[in-house]
């Protein structure tokens, strides 16, 4: 419930991109918003980067259920797009569609087009498995696997059936992650030693290993505290250079600091008092966040509402 | 502090004091938790008294004979009467258990937990298999009688007991044990969380790598635990070897017999020799004999129950 407690505030905050945060006067932590290094983005969208995850008229389904209806996004290459919302408004499972996570689920159907560099994602002969080796996924919930912290990294890569040096490989990946420093010597320890933020970490490099092409981040951080978020939100902004990146997040104010383009999700509730899940808006962060088109989505990230 | 302290101030701090440090009555509660007392130990007393009883009797045996006892053949006379062949036939029935029960068990655990489809049929084998837990062990003797005995004969390995001998013994018993380790099995893979069968599909696994990479492993404990214990309850069964005919007399397997020979010939085991002691007529089996076996039976139990906490601590402390 910590997320809605967030959600709650930055809704109530109603902060533009790139101002100081206000929840926080005076923490000299927090310096993400104004600090140097990390400039506030939201206005690197670029319409020339070609799509690579193009999806139109996607419904997706759980039994009679009907989650998601009518989504058309298109996802540009090495970019971050933020897709927000409030509870229940299926922006996690239009984020499990683009690597058919949903495929677990022996319910859900899924209708429309995914098209993966032009392939449909759902077409007849595609392997699920081979689509999250080229889509990596991080969860919500910090979830390492129960074994040593080499061991989380080189799983993947090795039942992919990766041939050069192991150890390289570890350790390059866990460079890129931000996490080399802190676990170097104790790389067969287990990896529940690890703080949550650091469990994080190594998440992303768990889902980096395989070299994938695209990150799917579902709320990477709503279960770490301000400084750990800190920490994943500069990764997150680092492997925008190798990966376009989707996350999805309850954190207003993290959706406009990390990413280029947002998408805003909200409920429709039918006659029969179904809830379901529909696109309201997707463009530019900053326009998103400034000058928003839809009343809806303006409400929204003003607090009037969610 | 307590210059600038006011009067209204003192005031309010005695009212506080006083409403915080109220004396509690509650007279239900110190009674129940006197019952639960109660409960507790009389469940000790019993186990004190049922211990204690056995390990006197046991007592004299085991001072005048010692090891010899456990290591000797079954005789008629009580000076030189031992266990020994009961802890050979026990310990071959455990072994059917783990050559059968055990690996077909965990399969059909991992089957119904990971692969079955949700639908009628799997809950009605889930029902099933956990009524099959509950049947009472004489009614498997019977269905050893009738069928494995038969089987056992019919493919050539029923010997000098047609059949009713420990291959029989140990197939009826590890069809007695096996639901019992099909729902600890199951129960060991569902405790594994969705969130570590998310992330290993999510670096590009299969449903295959992540059971054999992830769910079995973080399972392997809890399944560990639960078929050994399922091992000490085939070694403690009575009745259905009473039914598909063990030895209860005296019988010596002559010492140059092959491995076969033994398998096909009479047996005995050790709940079966308590059981056989009791019953006789020189009071010297019953007050001394029995006792003896029971502790030799215990003994044995508590032994393997002890592998599986070790086994189970072990594995759980790496991670």
């Amino acid at each position: 419930m910590v997320t809605d407690m967030n959600d709650t505030l930055d809704t109530a905050a109603g902060v533009p991109p790139g101002a100081p945060s206000p929840r926080q006067p005076g923490r000299k932590t927090r310096t993400v918003d104004g600090s140097a290094s990390i400039a506030p983005t939201g206005n690197e969208a670029d319409d020339s980067n070609p799509v690579i995850i193009d999806v139109e008229d996607l419904n997706v389904y759980y039994g009679d259920f009907h989650a998601v209806k009518d989504v058309t996004l298109p996802i540009r290459q090495h970019e971050i797009t933020a897709l927000i919302g409030p509870s229940g408004c299926g922006k996690s499972t239009v984020l499990r569609c683009f690597n058919r996570m949903n495929d677990l689920i022996e319910t859900a159907r899924v209708e429309g087009k995914v098209e993966y560099h032009g392939v449909d994602l759902y077409g007849k002969n595609v392997d699920p498995v081979e689509v999250r080796r080229h889509v990596g996924m991080v969860f919500q919930k910090p979830n390492p696997f129960p074994k040593s912290i080499y061991d989380n990294i080189s799983f993947g890569p090795k039942i992919a059936g990766y041939k050069d040096d192991m150890d390289d490989l570890v350790e390059e990946t866990l460079h890129k992650a931000a996490l080399w420093d802190e676990v170097k010597n104790k790389l067969n320890e287990s990896a529940y030693a690890l703080s949550g933020g650091q469990q994080q970490r190594l998440c992303i490099a768990r889902a980096i290993a395989t070299s994938p092409d695209v990150l799917l981040m579902d709320e990477p951080a709503s279960a770490l505290d301000p400084i750990a978020t800190l920490r994943i939100e500069e990764l997150v902004f680092e492997l925008k250079k190798d990966y376009s990146i989707i996350i999805v997040t309850h954190n207003m104010q993290q959706a406009a600091r990390v990413s280029d383009r947002t998408a805003f999700f909200s409920v429709e509730v039918g006659e029969t008092g179904q809830r379901t899940g529909k696109l309201v808006e997707f463009s530019h962060t900053t326009q998103l966040f400034t000058n928003p088109d839809q009343q809806e989505t303006e409400d929204y990230i003003t607090g009037r509402f969610g | 502090m307590a210059a600038r302290t006011n009067a209204s101030q003192r005031a309010t701090r005695d009212a506080v004091r006083s409403a915080l440090q109220g004396k509690r009555a509650e007279p239900g509660a110190v009674i129940f938790r006197l019952l639960l007392i109660t409960m507790l130990l009389s469940l000790l007393l019993i186990l004190i008294v049922l211990l204690g009883d056995i390990l006197i009797g046991a007592w004299p045996t085991f001072r005048d004979r010692g090891f010899d006892f456990v290591f000797s053949g079954l005789s008629l006379n009580p000076e030189t009467a031992g266990v020994w062949t009961g802890i050979v036939g026990s310990l071959a029935i455990a072994l059917f258990v783990v050559i059968f029960a055990i690996p077909i068990g965990i399969g059909a655990a991992i089957y119904l937990e990971e692969y079955a489809p949700d639908n009628t049929l799997t809950r009605f084998t889930d029902t099933a298999v956990r009524n099959l837990a509950g049947v009472p062990s004489i009614v498997f003797g019977l269905l050893g009688l009738t069928i494995f005995v038969v089987i056992v004969n019919a493919i050539g390995l029923g010997g000098s007991t047609a059949g009713k001998n420990v291959i029989a013994a140990g197939i009826t018993m590890a069809a007695l044990v096996l639901p019992i380790v099909i729902i600890t099995s199951a129960e060991a893979i569902r405790a594994v969380p969705y969130t570590i069968r998310e992330a290993g599909y999510g670096v590009g696994a299969t449903k295959w790598e992540v059971i054999r990479s992830h769910v079995l492993p973080s399972a392997f404990p809890g399944i560990l635990t639960g078929t050994v214990l399922t091992l000490a309850r085939a070694f403690g069964e009575t009745a259905p070897l009473l039914v598909i005919g063990v030895a209860t007399g005296f019988f010596s397997a002559s010492a140059d017999a092959t491995v076969l020979e033994k398998l096909t010939g009479p047996y005995t085991a050790l709940p079966v020799i308590v059981f056989s002691w009791s019953r006789q007529t020189d009071p010297a089996f019953l007050n001394t004999l029995a006792p003896a076996a029971i502790v030799v039976l215990l003994t044995v139990l508590f032994s393997i129950n002890a592998v599986a906490i070790y086994f189970r601590n072990r594995f759980e402390k790496k991670w």
